[in-house]
């Protein structure tokens, strides 16, 4: 026998992403980004290329709504369908070790992100106002750092919870938008924040983003998020019992 | 020689008692767990995978601890009882991932192998999400066999099955029992276990209640009443005809249910006169069935005899 991949294994990978754009809910992953652009052609035909409306919008909607949305379908996705109706199995029952399928899992998650999230993200700034105050780009690299934080994050509640799509959406929508815009202080604890501390370094001072967060601490908070949640899930995965079962 | 050996192991949820204190050796052949649904026998067989831990006492693979020990897949091929499966791939593609992710050498052929000695060939290039629940457990089986793997843990794999499957699947694992593995399977189907298996543990409400050869347990089963149901196109000739013979013990006829029910002392005997009396009479059967509460008195049967 040849030596299994230690730590990426490229056939969870191709099993993960052709269960991840095979189901209905993927359906989301190509609607919200169409969506996106479609909102940012018909605001520039209207009002003409304007930083602030771009800003909002990239934003208010890209960053805000979106990017947690798409982070929700392909960080749960990744896993959660597989240990709710038993197929895991097929995975769990090989000599591999269990943080290298989270990890590849992960991976797989992070690519369906940034491609259905970040990249339509820089492709809105750009027909927007043609990336001035490079605020494509700023928005692009933010969408894609958040990318990365929810996979890691929504991958983990795919593996602790059956309500992991329940709680990713309260999470990404009620904690994300509501109660930051309410208590101040819980969004120093948002992905959102982390995420716009980089685009507010990468955009223009005349751009208007604005972070909570430092840079420093939200790189800090965004890696060390990332990979406490790899490996709590890895560890997880090692003593899941699985539905069904009792 | 591989032997799957279970030492003083009990597992609860909560406050149930699945598995209490049970001690079982599994070693080469082909061994029939036996008991009625909600035994046991699900968790018994999610320890030996590996799937959980047992909360005291060990289960272990030659020696070696199975709980949290990947390794020991190389060895062990599982059949779950969920139909779940990559529904969206076809055989090929599932069985050729399986050899992958076993690290195999040649997963291309591997799964070539598996696929043909389940002979599911014919349909290997449809998606698995057409096939039909025989054909299901089939691409099941190919999977788990695709390492060649010692030890085989099949988990109620007859569900299901229409009966053509049914024999193919025993002969299957008839012939891996006797290439020297060490095979076992579970079902709360009497005659199943006893067709297939040469050495049989019953479990009974979580506890270990027989074990050994397969004779002495059938003839604690032969022994036992069986109780049927029966409906036919004139209930009351059959009965009177039925009752002459020494190998029933008692009719009665069940008007309510509009049927006939049967206590019968000689399994065998039985089952070759009910078909041999209904058309000597030209009386057609409509309904056969073994009663589900005589399957439950057979394993209180067993677990006092």
């Amino acid at each position: 026998m040849s030596t299994v991949s230690a730590v990426y294994n490229p056939t969870v990978a191709r099993l993960t992403y052709k269960a991840l754009l095979g189901r209905r809910r993927a359906l989301i992953l190509f609607a919200l980004p169409v969506l996106l652009i479609l909102i940012s052609v018909a605001v520039r035909l209207l009002t003409g290329a304007d930083d602030s409306t771009a800003s909002s919008i990239l934003g208010g909607f890209a960053l805000a709504t979106m990017v947690p949305l798409i982070g929700v379908v392909a960080g749960t996705g990744a896993i959660g369908p597989e240990i709710d109706d038993g197929s895991i199995v097929y995975l769990l029952a090989k000599p591999l070790k269990r943080p290298s399928i989270i990890f590849t899992k992960l991976v797989v998650a992070i690519g369906v992100s940034v491609v259905f999230s970040a990249v339509p993200t820089i492709v809105a700034g750009f027909i927007l106002n043609g990336n001035s105050q490079q605020m494509a780009f700023a928005f692009g690299a933010a969408a894609a750092a958040a990318s990365v934080a929810y996979s890691a994050v929504f991958l983990l509640l795919g593996v602790i919870t059956r309500q992991a799509v329940v709680f990713g959406l309260v999470y990404a929508l009620v904690w994300e938008s509501l109660i930051g815009s309410l208590v101040p202080g819980a969004r120093t604890l948002s992905v959102q924040q982390w995420a716009l501390a980089l685009a507010q370094k990468i955009a223009g001072d005349g751009a208007g983003v604005s972070s909570d967060v430092g840079l420093p601490m939200a790189v800090v908070l965004l890696v060390g998020v990332t990979v406490a949640g790899t490996w709590f899930a890895g560890q997880k995965l090692r003593t899941l019992v699985l539905a069904g079962e009792e | 020689m591989t032997t799957l050996s279970i030492d003083h192991v009990s597992r609860w949820f909560g406050n149930v008692v699945a598995v209490n204190d049970i001690t079982m050796t599994i070693g080469p052949g082909v061994t029939g767990l036996l008991g009625p649904n909600g035994a046991g026998k699900s968790t018994l067989i999610n320890m030996m995978g590996g799937f959980l831990a047992p909360s005291t006492g060990s289960v272990t693979l030659d020696g070696a601890v199975i709980w949290r020990n990947e390794q020991v897949y190389r060895q062990i091929g599982i059949v779950p009882e969920r139909e779940a499966m990559y529904d969206f791939l076809t055989a090929r593609e599932f069985v050729i991932a399986n050899a992958e992710l076993h690290g195999l050498a040649n997963p291309g052929e591997a799964a070539r192998k598996a696929l043909a000695t389940v002979e599911m060939e014919y349909a290997q290039d449809r998606k698995v999400a057409t096939y039909s629940k025989g054909m299901r457990q089939r691409v099941k089986m190919a999977s788990a066999l695709v390492h060649e793997p010692d030890v085989l843990l099949l988990d109620e794999p007859f569900n299901g099955m229409d009966p053509r499957q049914r024999l193919q699947l025993m002969d299957l694992l008839r012939q891996m029992g006797a290439d020297g593995r060490t095979v076992l399977f579970s079902s709360h189907i009497l005659e199943e276990v006893e067709q297939l298996a040469s050495h049989i543990e019953v479990v009974v409400a979580g506890r270990h209640a027989a074990s050994g050869d397969f004779r002495k347990i059938r003839r604690l089963m032969t022994d036992r009443p069986h109780r049927y149901l029966v409906r036919s196109s004139d209930d009351r000739a059959l009965a009177s005809a039925l009752i002459a013979d020494a190998s029933t013990a008692g009719i009665e006829l069940d008007w309510q249910e509009k049927a006939l029910r049967i206590q019968a002392i000689d399994f065998g005997g039985f089952t070759e006169l009910l078909p041999r009396v209904a058309r000597e009479h030209g009386i057609r059967l409509y309904t056969v069935s073994p009663s589900d509460e005589s399957l439950e008195s057979v394993f209180s049967y067993l677990v006092t005899a």
